[in-house]
């Protein structure tokens, strides 16, 4: 028994109803429909906003996070005025003010594998709009073993991906990449960046699927990959199989209940851009301050991109980015002291890494990136 | 030539190229050619066995080539191959 609407509904949902694949019975199933969203920043922030504006009854958000300045660039649920706010209240006092008459639950919390299986009860369909591998693999499982479809959304700098994984009716994510990569292989959109406007038009198409799901109209993205290239302005769709070897969809699954995604995937499950490797091997902005100011002799490497250092810089510095770094490591002198640094740590955390294997000892990370050293040391930096 | 093209997340390994024209008959051939070319790619691409890594996955037009014969997939002259990564960005 569909729930019926009210006069004030009507007016409001009217263009839809105007469409006969839409009509009273589909909005009425919207209005009946309950969706889960994992992640309300880049991509959730214009799903949750056009899954609220086209009368879904119940939404669910997830969120650990806190609203953040860098947000704004493209989080567009998020305002100035929400700023240190909870992500989640944010995003729902946004979503009751653009439709009173819908149902948001909010989730203050990081989904882990001991809550995941409780928060998505009551939901029919979940939409991935996760910043990280491992919590990636822990939507994905989630749905397979629940069977709820999971409507999958991803973004890095200028290139986004759809799909609609249904593993009883078409491939899972598993199916496509079976493991993540290593850690620090892929950048994340903390350390990479991300073209703004790219989640609207990814998260524009996510909820597209998702309302065409609850309506049961058109061809969803079941068995293919939309990928979209926003510097080319191109779309492209390519055909996905099951896998039959599918560790969890497959004829002879290995997983059939959640496990530890960050000890599968070997790294955290959040995007956050504060990195370290470990106190043996850290050394804090003021401490290099310190030293620097005794005049101790040392090379400081800027393991960042030629682009980046156009935004802050410190004095002395050498550029060797990252990428580059493990081809040019005869430039460096072992016997001598080396401090790298990166924007937050994290890829100097990877540059010391390199180092260390090839059995330098004198070597610093540079603790949370030159983005401490602005904010410790000299506040006439910049924080990006 | 056939053409492999690199998505955005690869490209700074590849010196910025967004395509590249590379000779042969088969996927393997192809990318071999552009390792040589641009060797920073090769751990995003292929394992020290020669295999495609499992987190990244390249299609001939829009057949995943695990499909068809994998690297040893057979290519034509015009064919356009397509690597496609692993993202997490949201």
């Amino acid at each position: 028994m569909l729930p019926e609407l009210s006069h004030k509904e009507i007016h409001r949902y009217s263009r839809h109803l105007l469409i006969p694949d839409v009509g009273l019975k589909g909005q009425q199933k919207l209005k009946a429909a309950s969706v889960l969203i994992i992640g309300t920043g880049g991509l959730g922030s214009p799903v949750a906003l056009y899954l609220a504006a086209a009368g879904v009854g119940r939404i669910g958000l997830v969120d650990y996070d806190l609203v953040d300045f860098s947000n704004l660039q493209r989080q567009i649920i998020h305002g100035e005025s929400r700023l240190g706010d909870l992500k989640v209240e944010s995003a729902r006092d946004r979503l009751l003010d653009l439709n009173s008459e819908i149902q948001v639950d909010i989730y203050n919390e990081l989904i882990t594998s001991e809550n995941a299986l409780e928060i998505a009860a009551p939901y029919d369909l979940i939409i991935d709009c996760t910043d990280n591998f491992p919590t990636r693999y822990l939507v994905n499982d989630l749905c397979v073993l629940t069977r709820k479809p999971n409507v999958y959304g991803s973004i890095f700098r200028f290139d986004g991906q759809v799909s609609v994984f249904s593993a009883e009716h078409g491939p899972c994510y598993r199916c496509l990449f079976p493991e993540p990569p290593p850690p620090g292989l892929v950048p994340s959109c903390a350390e990479g960046g991300v073209f703004g406007v790219l989640p609207g038009t990814i998260g524009s198409i996510q909820a597209a699927e998702a309302l065409k799901l609850i309506l049961g109209i058109g061809e969803p993205l079941i068995g293919r990959l939309l990928l979209f290239d926003a510097l080319d302005m191109s779309f492209q769709t390519v055909k996905l199989k099951k896998n039959p070897g599918c560790k969890i969809c497959g004829e002879n699954p290995e997983i059939t209940e959640l496990i530890d995604y960050e000890v599968f995937c070997g790294m955290p499950a959040h995007d956050h851009d504060a990195g370290s490797a470990g106190e043996e091997w850290d050394i804090t902005a003021e401490d290099l301050a310190a030293r620097l100011d005794e005049g101790v002799n040392l090379r400081l490497i800027d393991v960042r991109e030629p682009h980046e250092q156009e935004i802050s810089n410190l004095d002395g510095s050498e550029l060797i980015p990252l990428g580059q770094f493990a081809s040019r490591l005869s430039e460096l002198d072992s016997a001598q002291e080396i401090v790298l640094y990166c924007k937050s740590g994290i890829r100097s955390a990877r540059a010391l890494e390199i180092l260390v294997s090839a059995g330098f000892k004198k070597v610093k990370n540079l603790k949370h990136g030159i983005n401490a050293w602005a904010l410790e040391v000299d506040p006439s930096l910049p924080i990006y | 030539m056939p053409i492999l093209k690199i998505p955005s997340p690869l490209r700074p390994y590849a010196e910025g190229q967004s395509s590249i024209t590379a000779p042969g008959e088969k996927v393997s051939e192809v990318l071999e050619f552009t390792l040589e070319q641009y060797p920073l790619l090769k751990k995003h691409l292929l394992s020290d066995d020669h295999q495609l890594r499992p987190f990244v996955n390249v299609f001939l037009g829009d057949e995943n080539i695990k499909e068809l014969q994998g690297i040893e997939t057979p290519i034509k002259e015009n064919d356009t191959l397509m690597i496609i990564p692993s993202i997490a960005g949201g």
